[in-house]
């Protein structure tokens, strides 16, 4: 690895460099950066707070009271019973897009890095980042207007062929308004944002490591395996969960394509089965009032706690397996 | 080469020898098929793309005029087919201009915190977190900002700022995850090498550190910026619409490009006597719906460009 | 080299800065355009300010959604005959209109519903002692659409048409439709219903329709959420009249100025079938009783859905203000825009836009006693 320019300039004129402020500097700049940490926790926890505090009077109110003050709201159930198909279908959103999204997203980070012709890659992966430029109110006008008629037929053809599959069971819907075409249209959102930190990971893979599997006599995919992936676990992982938190907050898209239904069904092909969080709470939002907003509020508690275990969960996998860092 | 990296190679090496010693064919064979698969991948990622661009620039180049982009909507409705989108770029470029302003400092800031300063519960704390508030959905920071503000100034206050604070609360967390993982790719010789010229750390950060990830931090600020500058809901509840033009992000709505967009699209058809004519446009809601999209496609697109520039002029070499 | 990073650094600054200066350009139209929009609004009458004195200030409303493109052209109409007034209006829909403006954040509002009693309670309260006018600034048919090849209007009667939002009739040549269209050719193709996804008045105003036109196949008490699961729905208006042209067989019920090209039903009143039309929705609104033992200026109305040669599925959306307001430059402007919102010129303006129903003279005379009466207190 070559050495850059900046540290022996900033060594050039050490005289500058040792006066007795420097300490204070220091310390200065110890307590900037400690209290932009702590700001973040701050804000967090005031949303946090404001969520708990706006959404206790739906958690402490009884079944009864919430059926007859939300409109939605069942007669015989309770808040936990109602939240749960939400929960499911914002994770089966969420699943629905990682799982398509994270092999095609490695596969153009390797591109990227590896694969495409040196002089063109920066713009190639330019082109992708595009797809980040795109906001999600034109997904959802696309997903809506444009690739939900085109894949109807294709849907139809799964189902009638595959319905043996569990996902591609139920009566297909004849619009495409369903989960499966939801996430479809996920993944291309995510797909940017997993790509990008994927593709910057890769590129940094020391080239000693590199030049040692090819003096090996390694093959250009061999390189890849032996090298570059398992250098960019950590970062591929944490960009998966970057583009999950994506994918499990995303409301326009989803309020805009899907026909929302409310039940634990896997049948991403049909209509009226599922809903997700953020949408649900996009949708109801104007025409609800007192308790109703509490309730809503009740199930952006609920987005909140799924990201955490989501959260935990990647975490426990990152940790198991040791991190990389040229800083540690 | 730290330790942990000495013994990474020695078990990568290892492996590739095993791997050698495999049959040739197959490893060619399996070589073809993969670089084919990655190939594809690209594809794949360009049909979407090319087919969304496409789609929005055939229907929205239509709308595209001087008076699109210098008018506000003030006094139009219906089928009229007059009017532009000159508030709601203002709005935009105003609303994100501040968010960004809040979140980037605090979110380099924090990254810079989280990878040199970082150590015991606080630090832990700090990146768990970070991670939670990536999960935050964008209605719920709108709340969040609307009731903030609420609480000082009352039910109706609608301001552009109110957006922005919104905003950051989503951008943040995205500018921290990208810059922590861009400093930490900061190979820890350069650092040991400006502490050994007796360098203080805090200059350490800011010439060595900051100085060589540059490159990496403005892919994450811009990326940032590009998930909040489409952001619909949380400005929906909390900058509400207008149709003229506001300037000042401290008094009165605001309008912005997403909300234009989906105001438009919601609006639907308007009901025109039957035949051509030029002063009713039945899907003129549509219309302006895939302009406006087509503007703040362009806007991104511009930034982005701006900021590769400034990229490449700045980011030392590292190979 | 540090002198190259100076004038790198400059360009980039002098990129900046050309950006936004290239932005601030933008702002040039502006006082033509916020003086009276002339360079946009040559399609629009502009000889109608001589009739009131001009009024100034900014006013922000909110509320129903299906109102927007009406009280888009209303705000137009206001706004060209004063130029120095800014009036907004939130389309966040009735229940955040409704609670904007109970707590007062609202000067005016939109709602899909008439105010219940604790609501009322709540906008009294906030009003202060001359209280609140309510009247139905906005009265439009919602359409019943399909989208079958061919077909551009069918006959149905109220079982007929709950039968198959229900999800019983699952069939085009389904007996109960050919019984009533004996001319039309009907295909075999399977039914799709598509119904709004969000809570919305005219959900709620179409299932009060079903509920009473056929009390026996629709049981279902009507609220702004649809009954029936695992049924296609979509975001608002544009998103079921979206939904349907995308599918075949498809039926949904819209706002009738959204419906386009699509096929319509023509709903049975009696013994005869009634196309919707802004006429035969202003006649149902005419000839239903008002609400009994409201105050003067509440003016509310029971639709009644069986009178023959009227189009009985009509959304009646409701104006809300209040008769005294904190200051008097709020007074104005609400009574200015109320006055001419009911207006036969704000009316007629309002069903050129949005396809409504303009108000009958008999109810614009009991509601503009009330409008007039607005003031500061």
């Amino acid at each position: 690895m070559t050495i850059t320019d900046s540290p022996p300039r900033a060594g050039v004129r050490p005289v500058r460099r040792r006066r007795s402020s420097d300490r204070g500097f220091n310390r200065a700049f110890r307590w900037i950066s400690h209290g932009a940490g702590i700001t973040i926790l701050v804000v967090l926890a005031a949303v946090a707070l404001f969520l708990l505090w706006q959404a206790w009077p739906a958690i402490t109110a009884g079944g009864e009271q919430l059926a007859t003050s939300v409109p939605r709201f069942p007669a015989d159930t309770s808040l936990l019973a109602y939240v749960g198909p939400l929960v499911f279908g914002t994770l089966l959103a969420a699943v629905l897009a990682l799982c398509l999204a994270v092999p095609v997203a490695i596969g153009i980070a390797l591109f990227i890095s590896h694969y495409a012709p040196r002089r063109l890659a920066q713009l190639l992966g330019y082109l992708v980042d595009l797809l980040a430029a795109i906001p999600s109110v034109v997904y959802g006008l696309w997903g809506f207007l444009v690739l939900a008629p085109v894949l109807t037929p294709f849907w139809l053809w799964l189902n009638e062929n595959l319905s043996w599959v569990p996902l591609y069971g139920g009566q297909a819907s004849t619009t495409g308004r369903a989960m499966a075409t939801v996430g479809v249209v996920l993944a291309v959102m995510i797909l940017p944002i997993i790509t990008a930190v994927s593709r910057e990971v890769f590129l940094q893979t020391p080239k000693l490591h590199e030049e040692a599997a090819l003096a090996l006599g390694a093959t250009r995919w061999e390189v890849v395996r032996t090298a570059v992936l398992p250098f960019g676990r950590s970062g591929v992982i944490s960009a998966a969960m970057l583009g999950l938190g994506r994918a499990l907050g995303e409301t326009m898209a989803v309020l805009m394509i899907l026909s929302p239904g409310f039940s634990y069904s896997l049948d991403i092909l049909a209509a009226g089965q599922h809903q997700t969080i953020a949408a649900y709470i996009a949708a109801d939002f104007p025409e609800s009032t007192g308790l109703g907003i509490n309730t809503l509020i009740a199930t952006g508690l609920a987005l909140f706690v799924i990201t955490l275990a989501v959260n935990m969960t990647a975490r426990w996998i990152v940790s198991r397996r040791k991190e990389f860092s040229g800083a540690n | 080469m730290s330790a942990v990296t000495g013994t990474n190679a020695t078990d990568s090496s290892a492996r590739t020898r095993a791997l050698l010693t495999a049959a040739d064919p197959g490893r060619r064979r399996t070589d073809r098929i993969m670089q084919g698969l990655i190939w594809f991948a690209f594809a794949i990622a360009m049909v979407p793309l090319a087919w969304l661009l496409w789609t929005v620039t055939v229907e929205g180049v239509g709308r595209m005029s001087i008076d699109f982009l210098s008018l506000s909507m003030r006094n139009i409705f219906g089928g009229d087919p007059g009017g532009g989108i000159y508030h709601a770029v203002m709005g935009t470029l105003i609303i994100t201009g501040i968010a960004a302003l809040i979140s980037v400092p605090v979110g380099i800031l924090t990254a810079i915190y989280l990878v040199e300063y970082g150590k015991g519960w606080l630090a832990r704390s700090v990146t768990f977190f970070v991670d939670v508030m990536t999960g935050i959905p964008s209605i719920v920071a709108g709340l969040f900002a609307f009731s903030l503000f609420a609480l000082f100034l009352g039910p109706s206050v609608r301001m552009g700022i109110v957006g922005a604070v919104a905003l950051s609360v989503l951008m943040i967390p995205v500018v921290v995850r990208s810059c922590e993982e861009m400093l930490k790719l900061v190979p820890n010789e350069l650092r040991e090498a400006a502490y050994a010229l007796g360098v203080p750390k805090w200059l350490t950060i800011v010439k060595v550190v900051l100085r060589t990830s540059v490159a990496g931090l403005t892919t994450g600020v811009l990326l940032a910026v590009a998930r909040v500058i489409g952001e619909t809901a949380p400005l929906l509840v909390t900058v509400g619409v207008t149709d003229s033009i506001n300037l000042n992000p401290f008094e009165g709505r605001m309008m912005t490009l997403p909300v234009f967009t989906y105001r438009q699209y919601q609006q639907g058809y308007a009901p025109c006597p039957a035949g051509e004519s030029a002063t009713c446009v039945a899907d003129i809601a549509f219309q302006n719906a895939w302009g406006a999209a087509l503007v703040l496609i362009v806007i991104v697109l511009t930034l982005n460009l701006l900021g590769r520039l400034v990229n490449r002029w700045f980011s030392p070499k590292l190979r | 080299m540090n002198l190259s990073r100076f004038t790198r650094a400059g360009s980039a600054v002098a990129v900046g800065v050309l950006a936004l200066s290239l932005a601030a350009c933008g702002s040039d139209p502006e006082p033509a355009d916020s003086a009276s929009g002339d360079g946009a609004a040559e399609s629009t009458e502009t000889d109608s300010g001589e009739e009131m004195a001009s009024l100034a200030g900014q006013l922000s409303g909110g509320g129903a959604s299906s109102q927007e493109a009406a009280m888009n052209a209303w705000r137009a109409g206001f706004q060209q005959a004063n130029p120095d007034a800014t009036i907004n209006y939130d389309p966040v829909g009735s229940g955040g209109g409704r609670t904007g403006f109970g707590d007062g954040s609202y000067k005016f509002a939109g709602s899909d519903a008439a105010l219940d009693d604790e609501e009322l309670a709540a906008a009294e309260a906030q009003c202060g002692e001359g209280g609140v006018i309510e009247f139905p600034g906005y009265v439009s048919p919602v359409a019943v659409a399909f989208n079958l090849d061919g077909i551009d209007s069918l006959n149905m009667q109220p079982e007929t048409i709950a039968g198959i939002f229900l999800g019983e009739i699952t069939s085009w040549d389904d007996e109960a439709i050919a019984a009533d269209n004996p001319d039309a050719d009907l295909p075999g193709t399977a039914i799709t219903v598509v119904h709004r996804s969000d809570e919305s008045g005219t959900t709620e105003n179409f299932e009060e329709y079903l509920h009473v036109a056929a009390p026996d196949v629709w049981t279902a008490e009507p609220s702004g959420v649809w009954p029936v699961d695992g049924q296609e729905s979509a975001q608002g208006n544009s998103g079921v009249v979206g939904a349907v042209q995308a599918g075949q067989g498809t039926i949904t019920y819209a706002d009738a100025s959204q419906v386009a090209e699509l096929g319509t039903v023509a709903v049975g009143v009696g013994d005869e079938f009634v196309e919707y039309s802004a006429e035969a929705a202003a006649e149902v609104v005419a000839q239903s009783p008002r609400t009994e033992g409201t105050s003067d200026f509440v003016y509310t109305i029971e639709l009644e859905r069986d009178i023959p040669g009227t189009y009985p599925i009509a959304l009646v959306s409701y104006s809300l203000a209040c008769t005294t307001y904190a200051d008097e430059a709020t007074a104005e402007l609400v009574r200015g825009f109320l006055t001419y919102l009911v207006s036969e010129e704000g009316q007629q303006a309002a069903a050129d836009a949005a396809g409504s129903a303009p108000l009958s003279d008999t109810i614009r005379q009991a509601i503009l006693p009330g409008i007039e009466s607005i003031s500061a207190g």
